[in-house]
């Protein structure tokens, strides 16, 4: 087993977090979390990739106080405590992931592009409105089959369309199948 | 009426809700109902009920009673109830909670489900919040699923197993023959997979890295076909075909030939071409050909492919989309020491970023052309950033101005320049700056003995027009009180003089000493200005005399103690009043780590090694070092030399720069042979000193010294340490981990720090060892570290 250093030594809330994550001083590279906020700063969609509890949870009221400030054509990536806060805008939504030391966050940038276009794909012209109605339904079950610990779980445009279709047919027949007995 | 209308129905009425005293209303009352809910039977509905309870939670109320109903729907044989249930416990459920443990039964079975829909929740929630315990029970079974299952399952199983490798490193081994057969799979998303978990593998385990070294053709051969395959409008973004497993792979490739020829020299070719291929005009290309730059920098790559890359970077940084360019310079930054021409050549270009209007492009461009400086463009970048101080952010000024100061001290032309410089930050910046700035300033004024008259002059202008920033007044205090004659005098070479009379200067200490602007510490140096005055004019001595007995009653005590002192000193011991207000002698530069400002021998006294174009005052350094003075002191031009507060501390290993020969110097003065050592830890009879060998201002090379005064062994001595982030930490292998009893021996264990950022110097160091049968473990933060010499 190799033992490696620990970053960040500013008594911050998150090095706390990142220490207990694993028993081990490692740098692990991941993203922490991906929140969706609307204008006002109302939370409609969190998912947290380590385990936080809530009061370190409201503690990212802060960073979204910093993302909502920034003006238009900024820069998408700022820096929050030890974290990367990679950002972008879409209609009403701010989309923000917390990473740490991904190198790539560009790559990032993708990223939320691509789980915006499958939204969209999904639904049919997404806008704010339809991640709140049908937050569990939809909006969570789509990142579910895109994203998995923090790590892309399917590159493909078409594949998770195809599954979340799949899923959806399931739920119906599922009844029935279920009723019979299992082994 | 269904119950998801309800669900959304709800959902309306909250947000219908005009105040927040409204809305939590509302949520009070379907929280009772939801519990109402749980508590009774099963009646169909329970799914609903949780994601109402979801919804809640998200707007941040508390909702930890739905965590057994998340447990009890994820065993239901209901696929829509377990879908609810296992993102309830997504959601509610962390690790923390103890009844996460209670669905791991569940998990297990439907992981052996024979709906992969159903194996897919468990997996996907296993991947999310299991906890070390659910992992290391679960293992085997993601093995057999990364092994024997369709892609759909293989591709969560192995990002499951990404997880589990994180929480439990050491089941990595049981992953490792299961993922190596995977990279052969054709599906992306499996092979997304495998290269995450690989990556995971291979960075927590150098055994598990070098197996995976063979793969390198294999994952050569994918990525080629990458980027040569055709469209594909599957994988397609903007041109490159499936840009994340790029990226991945690329990752992958750099921590497998990272260290290692072989590696390195068998990607070089496949990195020219993706870097030469990929179209950047969007992000997706942008993304790829940045992880390509950066697995060339960091593997042993040739150097026409480094040239190559520091081209894109430059490429870059022209690039209109700011976030290209931020990322730009975050490189740049990585390699500035490393590559530092190549980067010089971009001077401009960074430069001009700091003129941009975003944050974040500021901070990064500041931080990169702090790391531009050199002896050559110090004038011109100096301008730069003064101008870029009058106009920065405020939570950049701090950072700037400390920056502004290393720079200045390491690489100033002139002492005219850098007083000069200072002088200009202090009032542009001056709230913003250092507390040793101040001591420092009049430390730099006292050694430039030719300019004490311009100085003075500079800052009378200075005070008269503006005593809000208390640095410069406390600076300006000091040396008009100082040079006080020189200033009445009336005459000044290096800038135009003013005619100021004894009672203007009185006037202006005045000004400060009453002002509600000027805080105490202010007051103190206007009021000792104001008293060494009097030796140094010659009509207003009863001015001077009739203020300091005002401030005889003042409130602040330390005021008051002064005046009554000085008073003491009109009346009583005037016969001494002369002697004791005389002109202070040349101050001695302090080290950074020292708290007092002793020098370590009368030699160095005169010296100012970093301005190597200036005469220095030879010191009377003993005999037989003369030569090695003069011959280093004939100019070797090269960068970096360390800093001048650092030379002083001479013993430890010569290094091999110019500089080194100056501190070889002091080693003949017959100083302290060992540099103080700190205690840093001291329980159960173990104590840990610390002391530090050599610093520079990049860097320092502390040991560490571990002795045992019981009367049985310490074993298993293990020492590990973190630092802040941008330092880089370097452990050389302790002497051993036995410390015998009877602090009969010890252990060391010496540690190599390299801050090129130069942030304040923190480290923790945690303890571990085994003593008299029972493990002890420690933690202790050593805020300051011993100067390594007197």
């Amino acid at each position: 087993m190799v033992y490696r250093e620990m970053s960040a030594l500013s008594g911050s809330l998150w090095t706390n977090i990142k220490n207990k994550r694993c028993g081990e001083l490692m740098p692990i590279r991941q993203m922490y979390f991906l929140l969706l906020l609307s204008r006002q700063g109302k939370l409609r969609l969190q998912k947290w990739f380590t385990p936080v509890t809530e009061r370190e949870k409201k503690v990212t009221r802060e960073m979204t106080l910093m993302v909502l400030a920034r003006p238009p054509h900024s820069c998408n990536f700022l820096l929050w405590r030890d974290l990367k806060i990679v950002y972008k805008r879409y209609a009403s939504l701010y989309f923000c992931c917390g990473l740490e030391d991904q190198d790539n966050e560009l790559l990032t940038l993708e990223v939320l592009q691509r789980y915006v276009e499958l939204l969209d794909k999904y639904f049919g012209n997404v806008c704010e409105l339809d991640i709140i109605f049908n937050f569990e339904k939809k909006a969570y079950f789509i990142l579910d089959e895109f994203l998995v610990g923090g790590e892309i779980l399917e590159t493909s445009k078409t594949a998770v369309g195809i599954a979340m279709e799949e899923a959806e047919t399931l739920q119906e027949t599922m009844e029935e199948y279920m009723s019979k007995p299992t082994y | 009426m269904s119950p998801s209308v309800r669900l959304q129905e709800m959902i309306r009425v909250i947000r219908g809700a005009r105040t927040q005293g409204e809305e939590r209303g509302v949520i009070q009352r379907e929280c009772a109902a939801i519990r109402a809910q749980f508590r009774q039977a099963d009646n169909g509905t329970r799914s609903h009920n949780l994601a109402k309870l979801l919804y809640v939670h998200m707007l941040g109320y508390p909702a930890h009673f739905g965590q057994m109903e998340c447990v009890r729907l994820i065993a239901s044989p209901r696929y829509n109830e377990k879908r609810v249930g296992y993102l309830g416990a997504m959601m509610l459920l962390d690790e923390k909670q103890d009844a996460s443990l209670l669905i791991t039964n569940s998990i297990k079975n439907d992981l052996s489900h024979s709906s992969q829909y159903v194996q897919s929740l468990a997996l996907c929630t296993l991947g999310c919040m299991g906890s070390a315990e659910m992992c290391r029970d679960l293992a085997p079974e993601i093995d057999r699923l990364l092994r024997a299952s369709n892609s759909y399952i293989k591709k969560k199983a192995a990002l499951c197993a990404v997880h589990i490798v994180r929480k439990v490193p050491e089941l990595g081994e049981l992953f490792t023959p299961a993922s190596r057969s995977l990279l052969s799979e054709k599906n992306h998303g499996v092979l997304h997979g495998a290269v995450v978990l690989i990556t995971e593998l291979c960075e927590r385990n150098p055994e598990t890295l070098e197996q995976f070294r063979k793969a390198v053709p294999e994952l050569v051969q994918i990525m080629k076909g990458l980027v040569m395959s055709g469209y594909s409008p599957e994988h397609n973004v903007a041109g490159i075909s499936d840009p994340f497993l790029q990226v991945r792979i690329l990752r992958l490739l750099r921590i497998l030939g990272r260290n290692n020829e072989t590696a390195s020299d068998a990607v070089n070719d496949l990195l020219a071409q993706v870097a030469t291929n990929t179209d950047s005009s969007k992000t997706a290309g942008s993304a790829v050909l940045y992880e390509t730059v950066l697995t060339v920098m960091d593997i042993k790559s040739e150097s026409g492919l480094r040239v190559l890359a520091v081209n894109i970077l430059g490429r870059f940084l022209l690039n209109n989309d700011r976030n290209i360019r931020y990322i730009s310079m975050t490189s740049l930054q990585k390699i500035v020491q490393t590559d530092h021409n190549a980067v010089q050549r971009h001077r401009g270009t960074i430069v001009d970023c700091l003129k941009d209007q975003d944050a974040s492009v500021k901070r990064r461009a500041l931080e990169l052309s702090l790391a531009l400086v050199s002896a050559v463009n110090i004038r011109s970048l100096m301008k730069e950033l003064l101008l870029f101080l009058s106009s920065c952010p405020p939570e950049l000024r701090a950072h700037t101005t400390s920056g502004i100061f290393n720079a200045a001290e390491r690489y100033a032309p002139s002492q005219r320049w850098h007083i000069d410089t200072i002088l200009h930050v202090l009032t542009t910046a001056g709230g913003d700056v250092r507390d040793e700035t101040v001591p420092n300033l009049i430390q730099l004024i006292t050694t430039a003995t030719e300019l004490h008259c311009y100085t003075v002059h500079k800052l009378y202008r200075a005070l008269i027009a503006d005593i809000s920033v208390q640095s410069l007044v406390q600076v300006a205090c000091w040396c008009i009180g100082e040079y006080g004659d020189l200033l009445l005098r009336g005459e000044c070479e290096e800038t135009e003089p003013v005619q100021v009379a004894e009672d203007d200067v009185l006037d202006a200490l005045e000004t400060v000493l009453q002002s509600h602007m000027s805080s105490p510490a202010t007051r103190g140096f206007a009021l000792t200005a104001t008293m060494k005055l009097s030796t140094r004019i010659t009509h207003n001595v009863d001015r001077i005399r009739s203020i300091v007995s005002i401030y005889g009653s003042c409130i602040d005590v330390e005021l008051q103690q002064r005046a009554v002192e000085y008073n003491a000193l009109f009346k009583k011991y005037d016969h001494m009043r002369a002697a004791v207000l005389e002109r202070m002698p040349v101050i001695d530069k302090s080290s950074p780590g020292h708290t007092n400002g002793e020098s370590a021998g009368g030699s160095i006294k005169e010296m100012e090694p970093t301005k190597r174009t200036q005469e220095v005052a030879l010191p009377q350094e003993p005999a037989n070092q003369v030569c090695d003075l003069l011959d280093l002191l004939g100019g070797s031009g090269e960068p970096p030399q360390p800093s001048p507060a650092l030379s002083t501390t001479a013993l430890g290993p010569v290094s091999s720069t110019a500089g080194g020969d100056l501190l070889d110097l002091l080693g003949g003065l017959d100083v302290t042979p060992v540099p103080p050592s700190v205690i840093v830890y001291e329980k159960n009879g173990v104590t840990l000193k610390l002391q530090t060998d050599r610093q520079t201002d990049t860097g320092m090379t502390i040991t560490l010294t571990a002795t045992n005064s019981t009367d049985r062994e310490i074993t298993s001595l293990t020492l590990q340490a973190a630092v802040p982030k941008s330092v880089q930490l370097q452990m050389k292998a302790p002497s051993g981990d036995v410390i015998p009893a009877h602090g009969l021996g010890q252990v060391t264990q010496t540690v190599l720090l390299n801050n090129p950022n130069k942030v304040s110097l923190k480290m923790r160091v945690r303890v571990c060892y085994t003593s008299q049968d029972f493990v002890c473990q420690d933690t202790v933060q050593i805020d300051s570290f011993p100067s390594p010499a007197w």
